[in-house]
């Protein structure tokens, strides 16, 4: 039997679920690793050589090179696995989250101090919201990623 | 014999920690928080509880994908701090209760819920901040701590409805140790946040006031409330908010006792990207 997934229509939102779990385990193993300094540091000096290390997709390793968390968490990453990976590269969990809007980091940081994203048009597919698919992206980030 | 003498309930957002770590506690920003947290600094240094049951989220740091337990109760005697990629907040080691831990986890398991023990655990911002925020900067955590991590992160979380029964078991446990300890269970994360994807960012003001409104007045029917409204109202990581109703389930009224007295309820928003919620709550 399939599994029940009554949360497919949220918008801009992915469910880390036993599949996802499956198809990014070694992405976010990885990014385990980064919980050390010295495997932050070996990352950093070559971040190429150190992603082939792991027996992750091309996909994972060029969605991590881009900074990109949304093709990462596509890719089957979790954000708290992907935080290590932020941190890394010296981002707090603001600019993080920002990251996968397509605002910049003030546009975010603004709309948060303003009370935050809205729920309304936000709770299923199909309606207005800011998160909805036909929305995106909703700033004036130069590109995808942190 | 030991007993439950209040809950406390707090968000843990990792900035909080940040921000109180790197002295800017004071800024315009962060202010409006830390002051949120003066009446419960106040009302904790003033009568400390022997042992704190600290219901938290492990944040994918002592539990990778390798092992994913829906329930962990810590039995160790301590706790390091973890390296959440940024390096180890700068705080005290945390000392657990192998003794009351241990009989929690014998008495729980033997009501029907399938503990995971944890001899070895590192801890992160879910347990240290909910405690910075409590007793600020000491040298030393006042007393021990019973870490109890719930899984948040791999959906299906437990329901709030199991939670909330968990707690029933967990006061009946504590309240069956024979030493005449005064404990409290504090229950974290939350409130309203979404990390991920285009709708990070997501608050939603009137259904957290709701959820605080319900978790004092009705907890029994607001545990019914099933996963996709807490992802679809609260944001995917507002789920973390199932475990406000372990500590919620394990205070004296949901075992027929009287009703507990609301010392103090706290929202704000935002911190970084998540609207904080505090609430203390006291037997009478």
């Amino acid at each position: 039997m399939a599994l029940d997934k009554p949360y497919l229509d949220v918008p801009g939102t992915t469910i880390f679920d036993a599949d996802q779990s499956h198809k990014g385990y070694w992405l976010n193993q990885f990014c385990m690793s980064l919980m050390k300094a010295g495997n932050r540091e070996d990352f950093l000096a070559d971040p190429r050589a150190c992603l082939d290390r792991w027996p992750m997709t091309e996909a994972q390793k060029q969605a991590v090179l881009a900074r990109d968390l949304n093709r990462c968490i596509a890719e089957g990453g979790n954000i708290y696995f992907l935080a290590k990976l932020g941190a890394t590269h010296g981002m707090s969990f603001q600019q993080m989250a920002g990251s996968m809007t397509g605002m910049t980091e003030e546009e975010y940081r603004d709309m948060m101090i303003a009370g935050g994203r809205g729920i309304e048009g936000n709770r299923y597919l199909g309606e207005d919201g800011s998160a909805q698919p036909q929305r995106q992206p909703q700033g004036n980030a130069k590109k995808p990623g942190f | 014999m030991a007993r439950i003498t209040a809950s406390v309930y707090t968000s843990h957002v990792p900035a909080i920690g940040a921000a109180l770590d790197l002295g800017k506690t004071a800024e315009p920003y962060w202010k409006p928080v830390f002051d949120g947290y003066e009446f419960g600094k106040r009302w904790i240094a003033a009568d400390p509880p022997d042992v704190i049951f600290l219901v938290y989220n492990d944040h994918a740091t002592a539990f990778s994908l390798d092992l994913i337990p829906t329930f962990a109760i810590g039995t160790a005697a301590d706790y390091p701090m973890s390296d959440e990629g940024w390096g180890p907040r700068p705080v005290p080691r945390v000392a657990g209760h192998p003794e009351l831990a241990a009989h929690i986890a014998q008495s729980v398991i033997q009501d029907d819920f399938d503990l995971t023990i944890v001899n070895r655990m590192e801890v992160d911002h879910g347990l240290t901040v909910p405690l910075s925020l409590m007793f600020g900067q000491p040298a030393a955590w006042p007393c021990p701590v019973i870490p109890f991590a719930v899984n948040v992160v791999q959906y299906p979380v437990p329901s709030g409805r199991r939670c909330f029964l968990l707690g029933q078991a967990i006061r009946k446990a504590i309240e069956s140790y024979e030493r005449p300890l005064r404990v409290q269970v504090w229950g974290t994360g939350g409130m309203s946040h979404q990390l991920q994807g285009p709708r990070a960012g997501l608050i939603n003001r009137e259904w957290d006031n709701r959820f605080l409104d319900r978790l004092v007045a009705e907890p029994e029917a607001l545990a019914q409330v099933p996963h996709i409204e807490y992802v679809r109202e609260a944001g995917s990581e507002g789920i973390e908010l199932v475990m406000w109703l372990i500590a919620r389930g394990a205070m004296a009224d949901v075992a027929g006792g009287p009703a507990p007295n609301v010392l103090h309820r706290f929202y704000h928003v935002p911190a970084s990207n998540t609207a904080v919620g505090h609430l203390i709550l006291a037997n009478g």
